[in-house]
């Protein structure tokens, strides 16, 4: 077996920006697009629960903005990654890099879309009066667990993909239905008091409620959910790895 | 020293019909058949020294790009062993990790990434890489404007350009007109003379015949000569004028091997 003796750093961050100027060369308005989604959607929203199902949520278009930034980053990721073996097949099948390269870079890609979107946010935030404060470091903190779960899953799936070309598409059904799964137009006072401790497991979830906690109430998330939180990410960091490093010997013969 | 050395290596390709949808792993696990075995390779063996050149020939589907991936590293074979030592320049297929989208520019830089360079290298000899593909007028446009010769140019130059131990070439060079074909050709000579090592496949006779010195036989998956490549080269060209005549047209050392191959897939 060849060992690639190159500079992992810099392929990476070519791996990063190849991915992004892809996404955004092609659209006149570039990054505009990317803001316009959650915009529409939080209008939408807001609309619906404060003039026709009235509800009591302060500030509910930040509510709603928040939680649909962090579902939407864990749902576009996920498909990216998901695919990001089968995209990337000419590069698999001809250069001896280190498989994992090609998930975890589709995954740190996503960040930057993130990144944009959360400066939105932080508009809507300071334009309703919240302000920031210093929990707000606790932040790139929890984000950072959720990006450690998404490689983790993405690893397995997109693995999956190169033998099952459909678990693209069990992917895409099962964000739909993580869409009910996340506090973004109820609350988790909402959630019935038995599955209470179990929907915390759920680290899309977790990371909407720590968000909500940070940006909403502007404290810092409950020590059992951020550990709930990094428990779930890191075995699932572990499965993920455990079933790419066995399915990488047959990468070749499938893609 | 070997700087590759293969032993007994067979390599099985285990779904034919690229078996990849739900519905034919359903179906494999409900009629409880296993998908029938391709052997794309069969207990080859072979080594390469330190600065010899080395074609691997062979008709279409003879295995010969497959063997490339094992020893690449690019795929694990089904039995047998494959050792590498020292880097090694892969040239298959020359511009796969370009994307059409990305200026060439950006095409080199993330193409020097693949092959290993570091970010100072790969800056320092972007010029050099620009220079030997003479396409710098057109560096910054993306490469779907580009034709098909330009395109291979580039990959050439980078690829040549990051300093390996082992070039491998896999049927790159088709595409390059023919003044870009010959200064490939003394570009290669050049690093053979700095004593690095090639491992090349392709059909074209000359090119073989020009470059190595050495040709290795590959017919279904099997080696059927090796040897100095003017003694390779005088049966194969036969064989490749008649190839349906086979059995009937070949003498020597070829003819018991590949008798005995047809003779135990029949
Ligand atoms: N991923 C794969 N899945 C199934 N079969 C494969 C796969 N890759 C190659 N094969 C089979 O293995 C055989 C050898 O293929 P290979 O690409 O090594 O041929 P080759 O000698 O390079 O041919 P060519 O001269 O056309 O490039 C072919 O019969 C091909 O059908
Ligand atoms: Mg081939």
């Amino acid at each position: 077996m060849i060992t690639w003796k190159g500079d992992y750093a810099y392929l990476l961050w070519e791996l990063i920006t190849k991915d992004f100027r892809i996404r955004y060369r092609n659209m006149s308005l570039g990054v505009f697009w990317s803001l316009l989604n959650p915009l529409v959607l939080m209008a939408v929203y807001t609309y619906i629960f404060t003039k026709i199902f009235v509800n009591p949520i302060p500030h509910f278009n930040v509510y709603v903005l928040s939680g649909l930034i962090t579902f939407s980053f864990f749902t576009t990721s996920l498909v990216t990654v998901t695919t990001s073996l089968v995209d990337n097949a000419a590069i698999i099948k001809r250069v001896p890099i280190r498989r994992e390269i090609i998930p975890i870079a589709s995954v740190l890609a996503s960040i930057i879309h993130l990144v944009i979107q959360f400066l939105l946010l932080t508009c809507f935030v300071l334009a309703a009066g919240l302000g920031m404060t210093l929990n707000w470091l606790w932040l790139p903190f929890v984000w950072l667990l959720e990006v450690v779960f998404l490689i983790g899953i993405g690893m397995a799936t997109s693995a999956l993909n190169v033998f099952i070309r459909d678990v693209r598409y069990v992917v895409e059904s099962a964000n739909v239905v993580m869409f009910w799964l996340v506090p973004i137009i109820y609350t988790f006072a909402q959630v019935p008091a038995e599955a209470k401790d179990l929907y915390q497991y759920n680290p899309v979830a977790a990371l909407i409620l720590a968000t909500h906690n940070i940006v909403l109430e502007g404290r810092a998330p409950s020590m059992v959910l951020v550990s709930k939180l990094a428990v779930v990410s890191f075995a699932t960091l572990l499965v993920g790895w455990g079933i790419f490093k066995r399915a990488e010997k047959r990468f070749y013969d499938f893609l | 020293m070997n700087i590759i050395a293969v032993q007994g290596v067979s390599k099985v390709f285990r779904q034919k019909k690229g078996r990849r949808l739900l519905r034919d792993h359903v179906r494999d696990i409900v009629s409880r058949n296993q998908p029938d075995g391709f052997h794309a390779l069969r207990n080859v063996s072979f080594t390469v020294s330190q600065g010899e050149s080395v074609a691997l020939v062979g008709a279409n589907g003879a295995g010969k790009s497959t063997m490339l991936a094992l020893i690449c590293g690019l795929a694990t074979p089904d039995e047998g062993t494959v050792e590498v030592h020292g880097p090694l320049a892969a040239l298959l297929e020359l511009s796969s990790g370009f994307h059409p989208d990305l200026t060439g520019r950006e095409n080199v830089m993330l193409n020097a990434a693949f092959l290993g360079l570091h970010k100072r290298q790969a800056l320092e000899k972007f010029a050099s890489i620009v220079e030997f593909s003479e396409i710098e007028s057109f560096i910054d446009q993306p490469l779907r404007t580009y034709s098909a010769g330009m395109a291979m140019r580039l990959g050439f130059s980078v690829a040549v350009h990051c300093d390996p131990a082992l070039i491998i070439i896999d049927e790159v060079l088709g595409v390059g007109d023919s003044a870009f074909q010959q200064k490939c050709m003394e570009r290669i000579h050049e690093l053979r003379r700095d004593g690095k090592s090639l491992l090349c496949v392709s059909h074209s006779i000359p090119l073989v015949r020009e470059l190595c010195s050495r040709a290795i036989w590959l017919h279904e998956g099997s080696v059927v000569m090796d040897g100095a490549v003017d003694e390779v080269m005088g049966p194969y060209e036969e064989f490749m004028l008649n190839p349906h005549g086979l059995r009937g047209g070949l003498r020597g050392a070829a003819l018991p091997k590949l008798g005995a191959r047809a003779s135990s897939t029949d």
